[in-house]
């Protein structure tokens, strides 16, 4: 009898319980983050999430907030620099303790912005201003602001290259592969890296699109194209140039015991040739490649492989946004830190990056590509909302690792079945969860 | 006693202890009821600490993955909507989704394996073998290290050119084999590595229930003239076969949930993918939380259904060897 009533007290308190868990929380709501208007009058502390731990470790971020200090003197900033930064915060995002001013994790839809962040302003008029603002736009306000951005391409070893005999950048794929061969046959370089098993840089391959046709709506024609996959579309030009690299022997012999670190030294020593990455891998390998023994110079950068009328393009996309928590308790402060950091701190220069400032200089690491003509290209991201609504329906993650790896698989024979029938395949659950998803 | 003590308290009415002279005059009634209650409530006072663990760790999460799945909830918005058994419905009219579990089998087949290795072992170390407990203690030795550290350990053991690689060299296999790379060696590789971790658990199972069976039987038997393998026939296995049944069902349940050992060595990739990382993938990929837990549910309410017909099958009966 004794076990009975206790039995009814433990149901009980786990009711309770669970009710006090899942009982979730109602955002702020309309609150916005007004950039303050005098200096002095800011006061507070605030955290400031990052991704980037190694630059809190070495007290490269201390010492922009000791800069910002100049100009807010009441302001304390802390830095929590978040290794698994993308698993870690979209948890804490179901709570209300997620630092004051935050990059937004990419996995939380853009219509879901409002519900969690502070507005920033009008997009109208910070258009005007910086570069990138429609990525975090929702219904005409800006939520988020990007951290810097990054303009697509391959890092290759120019020596490599150069010891293979080549000396232009490839303009088709079919050229590309040759020159990629060529490497294999005259040096004891791996002509192509894949990074297969980290599995986050081979989802960079996605950021290529756009480049294929150099059309700015490239990312916002997948939200109502049922085949994107279809012959001379992007995402068969650019897959298939992965499919035919891996399938002619011109990568890693296991790809599915890659490592993202030491790969950084195998192209910095020119054990390997090429990697498709983005500018922001520019300036690590060449940390890389110094710390080897190399030069920092025989780091090169370039473009996908297709001109469109005569010229290369690459995507310039945002990376991360940063965004001001709608539960923060001090949001003039958290906004005077991400304008400062936006506009005065000199983050983007330091990291080779784009700047989000439209006034702001190019880094040096896309200097080939200015000398070169390659024509910098921004994507609208109006419809990135339902592109990822469709994204997730169709379960094919076109920024998730598995995707890709099952490209390579395809090409290595380690998976059954053609590069066509998984084309076929990718567009059939594409063109459903469009009919689902898609609006 | 507490009784005669209270009694014989309330005849003088002269404090003896310090925190009855606190008490107002209604606290003898107070005490007489606590010294009822004590007793009972003793066992439950120190029970207090880990009831409250396993509640909140194990039960609040249990319920609330029930809840969730009944929602569509995408894992960090502040609102979901219930939306009944749809996540289920979605599920079984999936069949992919459960194919998955063919690769479970490989893993199976390894525990058996593993089995049989363990009880071979369990059995040879507990007679009087040399440096037995040196070699007790390089058995267990694995199931001690951290999943995670062993995942990482075999990625570079399985390497081209790893460790493996110059061992079957070394006995003059000159074919390379890419360990993980190739569809039809990668799961043999991480059920192998499996059976590395495990076996030491089933082997101290064994080992403790073979020791469990009293020595003077073995000397009868002897006298008797059985040799190793009758004893091993006729006194040891039906004398561990509870712990026996208990392996396999656990074998069985932790095949059907492999998830540490291929999550960090190939991340699922190259049909190595079982049904615990289809649920990850599900739940943090593609954040469909609400169909991820009802994968959950789904597979709990699996294993409960097998260890069930385990059981009405392979019933345990009490052990009389007597």
């Amino acid at each position: 009898m004794n076990t009975k009533r206790w039995a009814g007290t433990l149901a009980a308190g786990l009711v309770l319980a669970t009710a006090g868990c899942s009982g979730g929380h109602s955002a702020a709501g309309a609150a916005g983050a007004p950039a303050p208007a005098d200096p002095a009058k800011v006061s507070g502390d605030i955290t400031v999430l990052t991704n980037r731990t190694d630059l809190v470790n070495d007290g490269t971020m201390a010492k922009y907030a000791a800069e910002f200090a100049k100009t807010y003197p009441d302001v304390h900033v802390k830095f929590e620099g978040i290794t698994d930064y993308e698993g870690e915060v979209k948890i804490r995002m179901s709570s209300s303790d997620y630092g004051d001013v935050l990059l937004i994790p990419t996995a939380l839809g853009q219509g879901d912005y409002p519900k969690f962040f502070a507005d920033l302003g009008a997009a109208s008029t910070l258009d005007a201003k910086y570069r990138f603002v429609s990525k975090g736009t929702v219904n005409g306000e800006v939520y988020g602001l990007a951290q810097n951005g990054n303009a697509t391409g391959f890092v290759y070893n120019k020596k490599v290259w150069a010891q293979a005999g080549i000396t232009a950048w490839p303009k088709t794929p079919e050229e590309f592969l040759r020159d990629l061969q060529a490497i294999k046959t005259k040096t004891q370089a791996t002509p192509y890296y894949t990074n297969y098993h980290d599995g986050w840089p081979i989802t960079k391959w996605q950021d290529a699109l756009g480049s294929v046709s150099c059309d700015q709506a490239a990312q916002d024609d997948l939200a109502a194209n049922p085949s994107p996959w279809a012959a001379g579309g992007e995402l068969n030009t650019i897959d298939t140039l992965l499919y035919d690299t891996v399938k002619q022997g011109l990568t890693e012999a296991d790809p599915t015991t890659t490592n993202w670190e030491n790969s950084k030294t195998l192209l910095g020593t020119g054990k390997v040739g090429t990697m498709w990455l983005g500018s922001w891998a520019v300036s690590q390998m060449q940390a890389a490649a110094t710390k080897a023994g190399g030069q920092a110079s025989d780091i090169g950068f370039m473009p996908f492989p297709v001109q469109a009328g005569g010229k290369f393009c690459s995507i310039d996309g945002p990376d991360y946004l940063q965004a001001v928590s709608s539960h923060s308790a001090h949001k003039e402060a958290a906004r005077a830190w991400l304008d400062w950091f936006t506009d005065k701190s000199t983050y983007a220069q330091d990291q080779g990056d784009v700047p989000t400032l439209k006034a702001a200089p190019l880094p040096d690491s896309l200097k080939p590509y200015a000398d070169n003509g390659v024509q910098l290209l921004e994507l609208s991201q109006t419809k990135t909302a339902t592109v990822n609504a469709i994204d997730n329906a169709a379960e094919i993650g076109l920024n998730k690792p598995d995707y890709r790896q099952h490209i390579v698989d395809l090409a290595r024979g380690a998976a059954s079945g053609s590069l066509e029938s998984d084309f076929a395949d990718l567009n059939k659950k594409w063109s459903e969860a469009v009919k689902t998803a898609g609006s | 006693m507490i009784d005669e003590r209270s009694a014989a308290w309330a005849a003088d009415r002269r404090p003896r202890y310090g925190p009855a002279r606190l008490t107002d005059p209604t606290g003898n009634r107070r005490r007489r009821w606590t010294a009822l209650l004590m007793p009972r409530l003793t066992p439950w006072l120190f029970l207090a600490v880990p009831l409250a663990f396993l509640i909140t760790f194990t039960f609040v999460p249990v319920v609330n993955l029930i809840y969730y799945s009944f929602t569509n909830w995408d894992g960090f918005s502040p609102d979901k909507q219930w939306i009944g058994t749809k996540n289920y419905t979605e599920l079984f009219e999936r069949p992919e989704l459960f194919h998955v579990f063919y690769v479970s089998l490989y893993y199976m087949a390894a525990s058996l394996v593993q089995m049989a290795l363990a009880l071979y072992f369990a059995t040879i170390l507990s007679f009087n073998t040399r440096f037995r407990n040196l070699f007790k203690g390089i058995l267990f030795f694995p199931y001690l290290i951290n999943g995670v550290a062993i995942g990482f350990v075999f990625l570079y053991f399985f390497q081209p050119d790893g460790v493996l690689d110059h061992v079957v060299r070394a006995f003059g296999s000159h074919s390379r084999h890419l360990w993980l790379g190739d569809p039809n060696l990668a799961n043999w590789s991480l059920a192998s590595v499996s059976v590395w971790r495990y076996m030491g658990l089933n082997f101290v199972l064994f080992l403790g229930a073979i020791q469990s069976i009293p020595g003077e039987l073995y000397e009868a038997a002897e006298l008797d003239g059985a040799n190793r393998w009758h004893q091993f026939r006729h006194l040891i296995a039906p004398g561990i076969r509870p712990i026996l049944g208990l392996s396999l069902i656990l074998a069985i349940s932790g095949s059907l949930a492999v998830f540490e050992i291929p999550f960090i060595m190939t991340g699922g990739a190259g049909d190595t993918k079982t049904f615990v990382i289809q649920t990850i993938k599900l739940a943090f990929n593609f954040n469909k939380v609400g169909l991820a837990s009802a994968s959950a549910v789904v597979l709990l309410v699996l294993i409960l259904i097998i260890t069930w017909i385990q059981r009405a099958l392979l019933p345990s009966d009490k052990v009389d060897l007597v």
